[in-house]
């Protein structure tokens, strides 16, 4: 694996009010890494994303994504970014085709390259014959497919995938996950939660928040060393349960 | 006696183009916690509505504690629970008065049934004054829950209360049901999560409006029709690739730390059942990998699942 940090963060820190949502995170996240970003409800996970895409400013701390600064340089990281999540991915009354050259284009392709990406990604998803559907009558595996295609459209450097496999049915959801890899063959970073304790077994590394703060950081296999468990499960629940903080 | 009785229903949308519930027949048997287990789109949230008479059916029969969905839908609204996928509470509304609501809808006061729900209440009280609308994800279905109880009903419909919830709590939650069904209540009760399946005590897979299987979580493990063998080694991302590109694997699929991996009929035929997990390390170190580890396993229901797809 290429040892180039792509995600830095330094005691990163985001407050609402008296609330600590997100309480001095450190750590890095390697190129092509697989990254692991798991917590309970409320653990902090969303704010931290939010920082991380450029989306809400830090209450302190530094990080850098992509190599540019989270404080100063918001735009050049969203340019460098895909984001996908379970509850927004692609709109569902425009077209496959509408949608991937919609997002093609605000993630800033030209003209030309869009229409040959969009060509090809119809092409590898096999969506030839469902290119003119309005995205709301595919079934939810294609449209989860099809929207982390859409997520890394422009080759980004880094993909944040905010519970991209919720709901969906176990082929697909595994269907999905040899998408990642060959994202991450690619070089892609990805950075992904989910509650699917299996697929924190994917990951190459992994942390854990509770209560706004990492609780471990590693790869699934020295967690569970660590933590003398069997499964992601166990590390998890012996984790989570010692958290939450009154909500 | 059968709390819920299902016969052929069928539903669609869009003008018949699509087939949402496909000819569904099941029973849930009074006392029972009954999970119907499928992915998004499988058809839960729609059979819910119908057994909650939101909704009409296409054709199909169905009944709730012996009463017909059709004809006597008032008397269901009275003694069934329900509780949606959607957060269906008033946001503007505090936690109690939510509460109070509620019973009130059901001509019943909150005094009258608070053992039922004390338990679970008990854990949102210290926000009893906060806007629904202002809780955590964890406290609005603690609060949804108690709602759906507050009229004391017959039957409870649970609609994905789980879904996007972190293991540990939906641990907490699966153990707030259990509790309930030893207070008598029926609960019919929908998830995404094929782990939830072992803690119903029968279950239904249904995948694309069809009922796959019915029965209990172990005789649905046990009908499991093939050999299963956990497997591993350094590099799991090859070893998958190799397993799926050789003769003898029929199928193989990732479960964690481990491929699942099932063999060929005629591979089985040919070889001893004792041997098998050694010929098959022997032929993962012979295409190079290290750290084998083979073992014969039991099956889960998320395999149990994924063979049923595969066959329909």
């Amino acid at each position: 694996m290429n040892e180039d940090v792509v995600i830095k963060t330094d005691k990163l820190t985001k407050r609402f009010g008296n609330f600590i949502a997100t309480n001095e995170i450190s750590f890095e996240v390697y190129a092509g890494e697989i990254f692991g970003f798991l917590g309970a409800n409320g653990a902090g996970k969303t704010t931290a994303i939010k920082m991380l895409c450029g989306l809400l400013a830090p209450s302190s701390g530094q990080a850098t994504i992509a190599g540019y600064d989270i404080y100063r340089q918001t735009e050049k990281i969203k340019q460098n970014i895909g984001y996908m999540s379970q509850k927004f991915s692609l709109y569902e009354d425009l077209t496959v085709m509408e949608n991937i050259r919609f997002f093609g284009g605000i993630y800033g392709l030209k003209a030309r390259e869009l229409r040959e990406k969009s060509i090809e990604l119809v092409e590898t998803l096999g969506l030839e014959s469902e290119s003119n559907k309005l995205v709301g009558s595919i079934p939810l595996g294609w449209k989860q497919k099809l929207a982390f295609s859409v997520a890394i459209i422009h080759q980004p450097k880094i993909v944040f995938l905010d519970e991209p496999t919720g709901g969906v049915d176990p082929i697909t959801r595994r269907q999905f996950w040899d998408m990642i890899y060959r994202a991450a063959d690619r070089g892609i970073t990805i950075f992904v939660t989910t509650h699917y304790m299996d697929e924190a077994e994917y990951c190459n590394r992994i942390s854990i928040m509770v209560d706004g703060s990492i609780r471990a950081l590693d790869t699934p296999y020295k967690l569970k060393q660590q933590f003398a468990a069997q499964s992601m499960d166990e590390v998890f629940f012996e984790l989570a349960r010692g958290g939450k903080k009154a909500e | 006696m059968e709390d819920v009785m299902i016969h052929n229903l069928v539903k669609t949308y869009n003008k018949q183009t699509v087939k949402a519930v496909n000819d569904v027949s099941l029973t849930v048997r009074k006392g029972e916690l009954f999970g119907l287990i499928g992915p998004d789109g499988a058809g839960k949230s729609s059979i819910f509505r119908i057994l909650t008479t939101l909704m009409l059916p296409d054709s199909g029969l169905a009944s709730v504690c012996g009463l017909d969905i059709r004809k006597d839908y008032k008397k269901i609204r009275r003694i069934a629970g329900y509780m949606p996928g959607k957060f269906s509470l008033y946001q503007d509304l505090t936690v109690e008065e939510n509460l109070h609501f509620f019973a009130a809808v059901f001509l019943t006061t909150v005094r009258e049934n608070y053992d039922l729900v004390k338990d679970i209440y008990e854990q949102i009280e210290p926000f009893k004054t906060r806007r629904a609308g202002d809780l955590s994800g964890g406290m609005k279905q603690k609060l949804a829950l108690c709602c759906a109880l507050i009229h004391r009903p017959t039957i409870l419909f649970l609609d994905e209360p789980t879904t996007g919830v972190d293991a540990v709590s939906r641990k907490e939650f699966w153990e707030m049901l259990k509790r309930l069904k030893e207070q008598g209540i029926t609960i019919m009760v929908s998830t995404p999560y094929m782990d939830e399946a072992k803690l119903c005590d029968r279950i239904g897979l249904l995948q694309a409006g069809s009922i796959m299987s019915v029965d209990s979580p172990d005789q649905i493990i046990r009908n499991y029709p093939h050999r299963l063998f956990a497997v591993k080694a350094e590099g799991m991302s090859r070893l998958q690739q190799v397993l799926r590109q050789s003769m003898i694997i029929k199928s193989c699929y990732s479960f964690g730390d481990y491929h699942h991996v099932t063999l060929q009929e005629e591979t089985l035929k040919t070889i001893d059942g004792s041997e098998l997990t050694e010929r098959l390390t022997n032929v993962l170190k012979q295409s190079g990998f290290i750290d084998v580890e083979v073992k014969s396993i039991t099956p889960g229901i998320e395999d149990c699942f994924i063979d049923l797809m595969k066959q329909s």
